[in-house]
């Protein structure tokens, strides 16, 4: 079977920064699969490399069997990119915009323009085809944007950071958008910040931190690992953060984390436990302390609480480069 | 989310792009070009009024002092110099659009599709050398309603015309360059006033004799001046020898070197800036 991506020992520099510092990582045809990761982690340099836009230093980078250093027109020819910017001329209506990126993919006037009534169609954009995309929402230039990088029908669709700066009614829309081209069959690399959005649309997340994949797995592997839902507890008395911290670690979550300064405890639920019964198991647990709670509530884990979940395990030892697999990364920084 | 099929499905029936060809792109980014230059008026106003700005001020208020050589009104002399400058003034927007092009991530897009990259940059080249031509016709236009005229023939002038359009043609690269290693726009409009000083430091508003000797020795060993001398000599006619001591061949032979020179120099300095994937 040719992977859809096979990165393999990825480096790449620029001047004393290093990016990628022996990226690791492969994906299977048929899956959309998230590359999470704070700012400065690496994943635009990745989709960028993935994307033929840079040569890596060291290692080998192969998209649905190519080569990307000497079969780049190879690779270019069945990938989509959407970077993290709406590049879609502002100056030009959508349909305009459309049918040039598929006229430059080669294909007939006639063709590029059912190819680009076709996407118009899919992102519900039709009505708004033939005005000047000067007056479009970011939702809809982000659409626009998507569909000019799919007008060639790729086989692989990169998405660096898709809803970055869209307000989440658009956002929403944009996952629909999403999810209906994995409908009908494209495969995914998407790059984001967020837990969240890598949760709805990703099969799976890979974590890279500092230019290394530090784990690995589907979005609920990888919640087990970190814990569930988090319990947030905040009190009216700074000095009451204890006493809670306490009950609270008594409950079954793990390790309380205590913030003075914001006068709130978080716990996050261990491994397995369900939301609803961690909720009420850490309620009764403070119950009948006599502290007083300005508030309390139960949120998803941040990308931040994941982070120093995984790269706590990780260790800080140099030269720990952590496979790509779920399993193998755990037996490899345990 | 739904477990995945582990077999991929098509797309589309349609099959892989090929890409189409470097004419064929060049064309298509030359047409997308225009149409933006043409649908945002603010730029064709801005560049008409910049050069006829220049221009009156020249001839109204600076002209009446600098009064007039061997018969020949500053506004005849002048008026080739502006527009030679205006080549320049003008190129300056390449260095722009591929800017604005490069932050905003089309560039990434078109360099990720399977067609010849270099479509990219002779299809800009293309699209800013007819705007270069158009503005140049609105700018001589200016020109002979303050007053300029012919002294050659038609064909002179016809001949003059071209001859800033092949300039532009080499400083187009010359700012394509400067547009890939600027990289966003701040920085393209911080290199502008390199333009002023080379425009003003040659003989396009006044002759290099009136300079200093520093200044004059470079203005006179640079570009800028060989050019404005040629299209100059070009439109002046018999006059050009009494005034600028030599026939209008010599001037227009200089300037060819010297555009030869640059859209050497910068085609392969852009291309290969360009070409880089590092």
């Amino acid at each position: 079977m040719t992977l859809t991506i096979e990165s393999r020992g990825l480096v790449k520099r620029f001047g004393a920064k290093t990016a990628l510092d022996g990226l690791d990582l492969q994906v299977e045809p048929g899956q959309v699969v998230a590359v999470l990761g704070p700012n400065g982690a690496g994943k635009t340099t990745f989709v960028r490399s993935v994307a033929t836009l840079l040569l890596p230093d060291e290692g080998t980078l192969r998209v649905n069997g190519h080569d990307t250093r000497d079969e780049a027109a190879q690779v270019r020819r069945t990938i989509g990119l959407a970077g993290q910017f709406a590049a879609v001329e502002q100056a030009l209506t959508g349909r305009e915009n459309l049918e040039m990126v598929a006229r430059l993919h080669g294909r007939s006037k006639r063709q590029a323009r059912a190819d680009t009534a076709e996407i118009l169609e899919l992102f519900d954009l039709t009505a708004d085809g033939d005005r000047l995309v000067r007056g479009y929402s970011g939702g809809m230039k982000r659409k626009l944007d998507l569909g000019a990088s799919l007008v060639s029908a790729p086989r692989l669709l990169l998405l660096d950071e898709p809803t970055t700066g869209l307000d989440p009614r658009s956002r929403l829309d944009l996952w629909d958008a999403i999810d209906a081209l994995v409908e009908r069959g494209t495969d995914v690399l998407l790059t984001t910040q967020y837990l969240d959005e890598a949760d709805r649309l990703a099969h799976r997340i890979v974590i890279i931190d500092q230019g290394v994949a530090v784990a690995s797995g589907t979005p609920d592997e990888l919640k087990r690992r970190v814990g569930g839902k988090v319990l947030e507890v905040h009190v009216r008395e700074r000095a009451d953060v204890h006493t809670i911290a306490a009950l609270l670690g008594r409950a079954g979550g793990v390790e309380p984390h205590v913030d003075e300064a914001t006068r709130c405890v978080s716990v996050g639920a261990a491994g397995d436990e369900d939301a609803v019964h961690w909720l009420i198991a850490g309620m009764r647990a403070i119950e009948g302390s006599g502290v007083e709670l300005a508030d309390i509530g139960l949120r998803e884990p941040s990308l931040d609480e994941v982070f120093l979940a995984l790269t706590a395990r990780r260790g800080t030892e140099p030269g720990v480069t952590a496979a790509p697999e779920l399993a193998e990364t755990g037996a490899e920084t345990a | 989310m739904t477990a995945t099929a582990t077999t991929p499905v098509t797309t589309a029936s349609v099959p892989a792009p090929t890409g189409t060809g470097l004419l064929a792109g060049t064309g298509l980014l030359a047409v997308r070009a225009v149409k933006i230059f043409l649908r945002r008026p603010e730029l064709v106003v801005l560049s008409v009024v910049q050069m006829s700005a220049i221009m009156l001020t020249f001839r109204y208020i600076f002209g009446g002092a600098i009064g007039t050589s061997q018969g020949l009104h500053y506004v005849d002399y002048s008026v080739p110099g502006f527009i030679t400058a205006g080549v320049l003034f003008q190129t300056l927007g390449t260095a722009m659009g591929i800017a604005e092009d490069l932050e905003g991530g089309f560039i990434d897009r078109l360099r990720s599709m399977p067609f010849p990259s270099a479509a990219v940059l002779t299809g800009r080249v293309l699209a800013d050398t007819g705007i270069l031509a158009f503005i140049l016709a609105i700018t001589t236009g200016v020109g002979f309603a303050v007053g300029f005229r012919l002294h050659a023939s038609v064909l002179g002038g016809l001949a003059a015309f071209g001859l800033c359009l092949v300039f532009g043609l080499a400083f187009s690269w010359v700012f394509i360059t400067v547009g890939l290693y600027a990289q966003n726009v701040k920085v393209v409009q911080s290199v502008s006033m390199i333009v002023f000083v080379v425009t003003f430091a040659s003989s396009a508003y006044v002759p290099a004799e009136s300079m200093p000797g520093w200044l004059r020795a470079f203005a006179e060993h640079q570009p800028v001046t060989a050019m404005a001398d040629s299209v100059r000599a070009l439109t002046l006619g018999d006059r050009s020898r009494a005034l600028l001591g030599h026939d209008p061949s010599y001037f227009v032979g200089r300037s060819l070197i010297w555009t030869a020179a640059i859209l050497l120099v910068f085609a392969a300095l852009g291309t290969a800036r360009f070409r880089r994937r590092s």
